[in-house]
């Protein structure tokens, strides 16, 4: 079997490697959307001590 | 952290199961990306095509997946919230707003590649059949749950708000799942069950349970992630946060100097 062969998949290659982009776009999505995420709150300088002196857990109080 | 007492619950809190979670994520996130590059190569390269349907078939070794993982994460995100309803667990609640967002993912995609798969197979691209239709009732619940907590600013009512639509939502699972026995529908009946020979060449359902241990390993993979970054915005003003473990300066969370 030739790669064109592959790649056409028996004239089924949109609706296959389509669904294949879609889920490659979609998990690769998902974990750089993620790791940016985690990314961006670690590295918050209000995680510091002396930044979070005025810190009472507003979630107690409601 | 003074006040708890029973050691079996000490990964319920949110300190503890940080660290634990971050240790976690390689021992899912490389056996995820082995399984699916093994489940593609199975299934591009081992597998038969098939002599109905051609090559297009080859789109079942993410679709079938996809929506089995949708359905899998949506009842254990359920069980999550009920659980952190039930029993006042914020960690819990934290998990299911964190599996919501990969389970209404894996939903999106197998409706996409159904419909991508529908097109040269039943000559369209969706129709109202009882599965499909189903399926998409699962999105909307899907969207309307992270959409519910996303509305309400309080993370505790948000999380008893979404639990309750969560619950309620369950009884889409096995409707969606007998669907294709309970109605005449264009989609196909299961071709793998729990009894029984399965419907397909082995290479074939070898390929597709391959890439389901794949999206299992992803899955665990990214909700570690995300509830990690939960923990950290809903609980960065409680203290333990400025402490080495979470500044990834240490690995143990021992509680000594906690505020």
């Amino acid at each position: 079997m030739s790669w064109s062969e592959f790649f056409s998949m028996g004239g089924y290659g949109f609706y296959v490697w389509g669904s294949y982009a879609v889920t490659l776009i979609a998990l690769g999505g998902e974990v750089i959307f993620l790791l940016r995420r985690k990314k961006n709150l670690t590295s918050r300088p209000d995680l510091d001590r002396h930044h979070s002196s005025e810190s009472d857990n507003y979630e107690n109080q409601a | 952290m003074a006040n708890r007492k029973i050691n079996w619950y000490k990964y319920s809190s949110p300190a503890n199961f940080y660290p634990l979670a971050g240790k976690l994520i390689p021992w899912f996130a490389i056996p995820a990306a082995i399984l699916f590059i093994a489940g593609l190569y199975v299934g591009f390269f081992v597998a038969p095509t098939d002599f109905q349907q051609g090559d297009a078939y080859r789109i079942i070794f993410i679709h079938v997946p996809a929506a089995w993982m949708g359905m899998f994460l949506y009842v254990l995100m359920a069980g999550y919230a009920g659980i952190g309803w039930a029993f006042n667990a914020r960690l819990a609640s934290m998990m299911a707003t964190s599996l919501s967002i990969t389970g209404a993912m894996f939903t999106f995609l197998s409706l996409v590649t159904g419909s991508l798969w529908g097109k040269p197979t039943w000559g369209t691209w969706w129709v109202w059949d009882a599965r499909m239709t189903s399926t998409l009732i699962l999105m909307f619940l899907y969207i309307g749950f992270i959409s519910l907590q996303s509305a309400i600013d309080e993370h505790r009512r948000a999380d008893r708000a979404g639990a309750v639509l969560a619950l309620v939502g369950v009884v889409n699972i096995p409707i969606i799942y007998f669907s294709v026995q309970w109605w005449n529908t264009l989609h196909q009946g299961a071709t793998i069950r729990l009894l029984g020979k399965p419907t397909m060449a082995p290479t074939m359902v070898a390929a597709m349970l391959i890439m389901l241990a794949a999206c299992w390993m992803y899955s665990v993979a990214v909700v570690l992630i995300r509830v990690r970054c939960i923990i950290l915005e809903r609980e960065r003003n409680t203290g333990w946060l400025t402490e080495p473990v979470a500044r990834g300066e240490a690995t143990h969370f021992t509680g000594a100097e906690s505020i």
